[in-house]
């Protein structure tokens, strides 16, 4: 249950940024809060109290050993890297956004509405 | 090893095409024009193959179902696989000449390429976490396409879209946790027979949530669609046809059938959910754009309104109303691209798309007056366009389900009828506006768009027609065997698992 609540409690925590601050550069760091708490999710899913690495050996005791579930870190390696990307994609985005209006601040940068 | 070697190609040859385009695009810009033709004209080949085929399962790297990732085709993906490589192949004939607007073409071409692998991988896969792999892949494809003009609206209406589709994606990232904590596997067809035996638990219904919440955000379902109406018309005129037509299907529509449907199993409380997000979509998406002024922004709206419709049908789960829906997601990805795809040859003929400096292009402009006719008549539910019969079966539908919902049926067909007659309307604004009316000075010199261009609104045009035309042929071939699917679970689980 306890990753759960604290993993709930961080990805509210980046969704709040995302909602609430009016600058760009904070609302980035809100995506970027919300992600990592997915991925803490992920690893602590995996997690087993005790656990060793996953490396399969020959030896007779091998079967007894605990070991923690291994796919959740192959997927948060993939979601990281997918993380990166988007990443790049919306600071770059901000990057020209700041030249054509030269502000972060969300309340300014309206052009759109109805 | 039988495995036919066609399905990996759905996502491979976008997927190399994209880089290869760049690359080619360096020595002359017309090659990568030619390029992504070729790809999508292949792709289209290899879909319409598909269709009637029998179902088939492709393991990648020769690894048994739970283990490795599979990509399954069966008559729901082939639907979907057939609207996006036709959707695309038209779309690129049209860039051909519209973008020349626009510097670096070649990049143009390898992100549509990107976004064609991502849908494709969306719909074929059959594993949880490889389809939010691919979504995303769609996903960052079409944040740079929205925007890809760079100018003021672009960058801001795709950072719009970019902030909350990723916080979408992250939703159902952890949804995917979840349901992994919750099953072990994330092979669809072994989570849906852990379902099966166990039950629902708790932390399952938790992800479901977050499902909803994830792939109804992609859908631009109504409490969640403030993106779409900024996004879709910001981007190029293509490209707003590939994601009203294509994205919000492929990776919304598509994907939350194929979970409730396939997966988790709908019960009353699901369903009743998905027609709620149906209804609202329709109504509200329909109001708001009966009272909008620019072209593009109007066609978002509807797009909002019309995949309520969808939402509605698949909600209300009977045969005729599923059929219906599945329909609509194949007849609007041809009206709705046809309709973005006219404002952007209005939008290159004048030079704008605010619909009150327009009017009499009709007689200027013949081709795209026509063709937008064509899909105004077919968004409204006109007899013979195919948009009549789709309404139709779901209207249909939803007084079939009087059984289940009592006389609460009776009011969904109602207000399904009403906001066709809304549709009507706003269309008939359209038209007025745009292509009746008196000419004004300023637009007296404008000229008919390009061939390029014209082949392509001709051809959905023609679509538009034929889907109408020969319904019943088209309900037999494509949407019944779809639906079928749709209603079998455990016919998935077997087809996968080899049970």
């Amino acid at each position: 249950m306890g990753p759960y609540i604290l993993c709930s409690i961080i990805l509210l925590l980046g969704v709040y940024a995302v909602v609430a601050k009016k600058n760009l550069i904070k609302i980035i760091i809100g995506l970027l809060i919300i992600e990592y708490a997915v991925n803490l999710m992920l690893v602590l899913i995996g997690y087993r109290a005790g656990g060793e690495a996953p490396i399969r050996t020959e030896a007779a005791q091998d079967a007894a050993r605990i070991l923690v579930d291994p796919l959740p870190q192959a997927l948060i390696v993939t979601s990281i890297v997918i993380g990166l990307g988007l990443t790049a994609m919306v600071v770059a985005l901000c990057i020209r956004l700041y030249e054509k209006y030269g502000t972060f601040d969300v309340l300014l940068i309206r052009r759109l509405r109805g | 090893m039988n495995d036919n070697h066609v399905l990996p190609l759905f996502v491979a040859l976008p997927l190399g095409a994209a880089f290869l385009i760049v690359l080619v695009g360096r020595l002359r810009e017309s090659l990568s024009d030619l390029l992504g033709t070729l790809i999508a004209a292949i792709l289209v080949v290899c879909s319409l193959q598909l269709v009637g085929a029998p179902e088939q399962v492709y393991h990648m790297g020769g690894w048994e179902p739970p283990l490795g990732i599979n990509l399954v085709s069966d008559a729901l993906s082939t639907l979907l696989l057939v609207i996006v490589s036709s959707v695309s192949l038209l779309v690129c004939i049209y860039s051909i000449t519209y973008m020349k607007g626009y510097t670096s073409k070649p990049k143009y071409y390898g992100l549509l390429m990107l976004m064609i692998a991502g849908m494709n991988g969306v719909v074929l896969t059959g594993d949880l976490f490889n389809m939010y792999v691919f979504l995303e892949i769609a996903a960052i494809a079409s944040y740079a396409l929205v925007a890809f003009g760079t100018e003021h609206e672009e960058l801001e209406a795709s950072f719009k879209y970019l902030v909350l589709g990723s916080v979408a994606s992250s939703f159902i990232l952890f949804g995917i946790a979840l349901m992994y904590s919750a099953t072990g596997t994330l092979n669809l067809a072994d989570i849906a027979n852990t379902i099966d035996k166990n039950g629902l638990n708790a932390v399952m219904t938790m992800a479901s949530a977050m499902f909803i919440a994830g792939f109804g955000l992609k859908a631009a379902m109504v409490p969640f669609h403030a993106w779409l109406p900024d996004a879709h018309p910001s981007a190029p005129a293509p490209i707003s046809a590939m994601l009203s037509g294509l994205l919000i299907k492929a990776l919304g529509v598509y994907a939350l059938v194929r979970l409730f449907y396939s997966v988790i199993g709908v019960g009353g409380m699901y369903t009743n959910i998905l027609i709620g997000l149906g209804i609202l979509s329709m109504v509200v998406g329909v109001i708001l754009a009966v009272g909008q002024w620019d072209f593009k922004r109007l066609l978002a709206y509807h797009s909002i309104s019309q995949m309520g419709y969808v939402m509605l049908g698949v909600g209300l789960g009977t045969p005729l109303a599923l059929a219906g829906a599945l329909f609509h997601l194949l007849n609007h990805s041809m009206f709705k691209s046809l309709l973005f795809l006219c404002s952007g040859a209005v939008e290159h003929s004048t030079g704008t798309r605010r619909l009150k400096e327009l009017g009499g292009l009709w007689y200027r402009m013949p081709v795209t007056g026509t063709t937008c006719s064509v899909a105004s008549l077919s968004i409204s539910g006109v007899p013979p366009f195919n948009g009549f019969w789709s309404k139709l079966l779901i209207i249909a539908g939803a007084v079939q389900a009087a059984d289940r919902f009592g006389p609460v049926a009776y009011v969904l067909a109602a207000i399904t009828v009403l906001v066709s007659f809304l549709t009507l309307v706003s269309f008939v604004k359209v038209q007025r506006y745009v292509l009746f009316g008196a000419l004004s000075e300023k637009l007296k010199k404008i000229r008919e768009v390009p061939a390029a261009m014209c082949i392509a609104l001709v051809a959905f045009a023609i679509l538009c027609l034929a889907l109408g035309v020969f319904c019943p042929f088209v309900l037999e071939k494509l949407i019944y065997p779809a639906r079928d699917v749709v209603l079998d679970k455990a016919g998935y689980i077997g087809l996968v698992l080899g049970k």
